[in-house]
């Protein structure tokens, strides 16, 4: 029996030094402003306590459809033309559906080829066919192929933004998708006040794009229709060329091909340099494997043809193609040292897949948040001084028992929130850190209140066993048997409620749910546990017939 | 020192004037809010004034160094050219803290505007009295978010109502879960008409809280079942209403305690914790009061008329514990 209390002294001594160290690590002294920056360099703070920006970021994923079904209208025109089957034209129907392709016009006796060709696995992963009867036919984008392109495209954009924050030095960015399947990105900058300067870190720049060009230049934009008759080809679009990034009127205009020949995550590097024979700045860029093939079927085609760098809508550079290009190249133009600098830098984050909108944008400065971290600390202090001593009024001796539960619970909750980021930026950033945030604080004060609520369960049962008639040790071991079974419905209830906040809830709410449920969690053990092994270690001390304080 | 020393308590023999009593309070705050619903401020209809992060718009939150003259800095701003701007002071009066709102916008680019303009505006005025790096709190919301934030709370309460109505399916019995989550609603009813009743917004944090409250309420609840299923399988010879009415007092100390010190500890966040948590410590005041009083005035009255209600249609009454002693 004793051998056995003394093993579970040893656990709780170990539990109580693991979280020790979660809260303050090996502090460099023992003096109180050491070990207050052993604490804040480890307990992970939420933005409304630290101060940062707080950004929630719309993508506009039907950009990235729009995209994937232009290059499916090239790829289908390219098939048909080497079977050697007729069409009039491959279309995108509705500009407001970008998941819709129609094939019209083909020829009634190649009904069976036009069918075979578009039911390949290269379409039908994406698409389902329809139509053909009257020689029309219709590719649908599958919902599922959709919902995964969004996906993709989202990563892709978080991937971007993340190279972007970079940049800017931010320590412990958190840029996440946010909310379930709106395909928006949260974007957390801790110790950033200035919206304006992260605005233009994270800019909605469209991506960069090498097209074909089909005519130009034409001075004017009706020049430009005159060339093709005024009947525009439904895969070409005429685009304004503008020199220079910042994407002026332009002052000449050209007839492009609308589906790009590579584009965004086709680059893999690029670096700002200078052409020695004329002087000019470049931008030399590297292409991936995939997209270099692909580079070097389309230069080797069409030696002595014009090809244009897009961006955002706009031409930047048309170039003549002088002989097959695999995957090196060099974008060369008019350009000034910060836009060749600026452009690599675009390039090499890779351009984002589709633009963003802002929908929702913070900040909070750090003296704030300072305030805010007072008031509650202060609420707290005040909150646990008040219930100790009531503890200790109402419960007499067995108030210590309750007051030190309540003391271990707190240190328990701060170290496994300290551990939890201590564990994840041994892994490389990995894993879940728990963040104390403003509501957080308040899940703090709660957890108080429930932990207090455990002790005056058990108590409270153990003064009615001994009303009942019974000695101490007896009173001891009912009062905890029977208030258990409670503890375990209120706790695991209340568990239940805090994890589908945790699960469900965002920002403020989620800091909330940290709290409630690790504190929770810690209350079991240390209103159950420790509460008990200490009443034991006192009951042994006791004489016979002698009874607890309580 | 005790309190109590085995109180002996009718309390159902109160139950009409409990439910005269939550019915006042009730009926009281569902008036307010289809008042404010008939009235809507801003041409948002809502039945509870709600905070910018559910409303959308834009918030300036700036903290001078010396004591703001609102009127000044409300000229200074319409002179950017901000209109229909809310300039308010902000938190007790030696923090020299001015809140600035923009109504909602249609559109996100719109609110980023207004932002940029109070924030130029400011500087160019006040250059010296506040420090634009850490003394300013903005908040621009667009109405998707709101409006997505509104169905992600509205989802997250009624998912965490049914996690627990199952739990406790699962330990008790159906209606005890069912008794449990109508206390909640009851308890939810009554503190939302509360912050209707006295204008207050109701924030993410406040959402929150509410759902603080539910599951305090519910743990209240829990705590009385518990010891109704306890005394249900010692005696079944008692009555109903009796083996109630015993559990309740049984439990009173407790209840009154763990109340009485959650209550002390909210208190202090009410009257500490500074602005940002005034409504969410305001709907833990209030609801931990109801809270209290449900599990005692509503959870339990309820299930004894349940069982009453079987009984008189010739049913046995369903129990936890009968169930149990038939060794199923």
């Amino acid at each position: 029996m004793k051998k056995n209390l003394k093993s579970k002294i040893a656990l709780i001594i170990a539990v109580l030094l693991i979280c020790l160290y979660g809260i303050f690590g090996i502090p460099s002294g023992i003096s109180g402003k050491a070990l207050l920056s052993a604490i804040s360099s480890r307990i992970h703070l939420g933005l409304d306590l630290q101060g940062g920006a707080h950004l929630i970021l719309q993508v506009q994923v039907s950009e990235a459809v729009n995209a994937e079904t232009d290059n499916t209208v090239q790829e289908i025109q390219q098939d048909l033309k080497k079977a050697n089957l007729t069409v009039s034209q491959v279309v995108k129907p509705d500009p407001n559906k970008p998941d819709v392709i129609r094939i019209e016009g083909t020829s009634p006796a190649q009904t069976d080829a036009v069918s075979s060709l578009l039911g390949t696995a290269k379409y039908a992963n994406e698409f389902d066919l329809s139509g053909g009867s009257d020689n029309n036919w219709t590719l649908t984008m599958k919902p599922l192929f959709e919902s995964d392109l969004d996906k993709r495209t989202v990563d892709e954009a978080i991937e971007t933004i993340r190279d972007r924050v970079d940049s800017l030095g931010v320590s412990e960015p958190l840029i996440q998708e946010y909310g379930l399947g709106a395909n928006q990105i949260l974007v957390e900058l801790p110790g950033i006040s200035d919206l304006d300067q992260v605005k233009s870190v994270i800019r909605s720049t469209a991506r960069l794009e090498i097209h074909a060009v089909d005519g130009g230049p034409f001075s004017t934009e009706d020049a430009a229709q005159q060339s093709v008759n005024g009947a525009l080809p439904p895969n070409d679009e005429i685009l304004p060329f503008s020199g220079d990034l910042g994407g002026s009127n332009g002052t000449s205009y050209y007839v492009i091909e609308r589906s790009s020949i590579v584009a965004g995550s086709d680059f893999r590097s690029a670096d700002p340099g200078v052409n020695s024979n004329t002087g000019q700045r470049t931008v030399n860029f590297t292409l991936t494997d995939e997209a270099g093939d692909k580079f070097w079927d389309y230069t080797s085609a069409n030696v002595g043809k014009d090809m244009a760098v897009v961006m955002g809508g706009t031409v930047r550079e048309v170039a003549v193609i002088k002989q097959p290009i695999r995957d090196q190249g060099l974008i060369e133009g008019g350009f000034t040292e910060n836009e060749v600098m600026e452009l690599s830098k675009l390039l090499r984050t890779g351009a984002l897949p589709a633009s963003l909108n802002y929908i929702e944008a913070s900040t909070v400065g750090a003296t704030l948040g300072a305030d805010s971290i007072r008031e509650g600390v202060t609420a707290a202090i005040v909150g646990i001084v008040v219930v100790m001593a009531f503890m200790l009024v109402y419960y007499k001796g067995s108030g210590i028992n309750a007051d030190l539960a309540l003391i271990f619970n707190l240190i328990i909750l701060l170290g496994i929130m300290g551990l939890s980021a201590a564990i994840s930026s041994a892994s490389g950033g990995g894993g879940l850190v728990l963040t104390l945030t403003l509501p957080g604080i308040a899940g703090v004060i709660l957890t108080i209140g429930m932990g207090v609520d455990s002790n005056v369960l058990i108590f409270e049962r153990i003064r009615e066993e001994i009303r009942a008639g019974k000695v101490a040790s007896a009173a001891v071991d009912q009062g905890f048997a029977r208030a258990w079974v409670t503890i375990v419905d209120t706790h695991v209830t209340t568990i239940v409620s805090a994890a589908i906040l945790f699960i469900f809830g965002t920002g403020p709410v989620k800091g909330f749910a940290t709290t409630l449920t690790v504190g929770l969690a810690a209350n079991l053990f240390t209103a159950v546990f420790v509460s008990r092994v200490i009443f034991e270690a006192h009951l042994n001390k006791l004489k016979a017939g002698e009874m607890v304080s309580i | 020192m005790e309190f109590f020393r085995n109180p002996n308590v009718n309390w159902l023999g109160w139950k009409w004037y409990f439910l005269a009593f939550s019915m006042i309070f009730s009926v009281a705050g569902i008036v307010k809010m289809s008042w404010n619903w008939e009235h809507p401020v801003g041409g948002m209809r809502s039945p509870v004034p709600l905070g910018v992060d559910f409303r959308g718009g834009t918030q300036v939150d700036v903290q001078f160094t010396n004591p703001p003259d609102i009127d000044a800095i409300r000229r200074a701003v319409e002179a950017a050219g901000v209109k229909d701007a809310v300039i308010t002071s902000f938190g007790p009066a030696t923090d020299h803290q001015v809140l600035i709102s923009l109504p909602e916008e249609t559109n996100e680019a719109a609110l980023d505007t207004g932002r940029e303009e109070i924030e130029s505006a400011l500087q160019a005025h006040y250059n010296n009295y506040f420090n634009p790096n850490t003394g300013v709190k903005v908040d621009v919301v667009g109405p998707t978010v709101g409006r997505q934030l509104e169905k992600q709370a509205t989802l997250a309460t009624l998912y965490s109502m049914l996690g627990m109505l199952i739990y406790l399916w699962f330990r008790f019995q159906l209606i005890y879960g069912v008794a449990a989550v109508v206390a909640c609603f009851h308890d939810t009813l009554i503190t939302v008409g509360a912050f209707a009743l006295t204008g207050r917004e109701i924030s993410l944090t406040v959402i929150a809280a509410i759902l603080t409250l539910v599951g305090y309420s519910m743990n209240d609840t829990i705590v009385v079942f518990d010891r109704i299923r306890e005394n249900l399988r010692i005696s079944r010879r008692e009555g109903l209403t009796d083996l109630v009415n015993r559990s309740i007092n049984q439990t009173l100390s407790r209840t009154v305690l763990t109340s009485g010190l959650t209550f002390l500890t909210v208190l202090a966040l009410f009257i500490f914790g500074g602005e940002v948590l005034n409504g969410f410590s305001f709907a833990l005041v209030v609801g931990i009061l109801i809270g209290t009083y449900s599990s005692i005035a509503v959870a339990a009255p309820m299930l004894v008329a349940w069982q009453e209600y079987r009984a008189g249609k010739g049913k046995s009454a369903s129990l936890p514990a009968a169930r149990k002693s038939k060794g199923r």
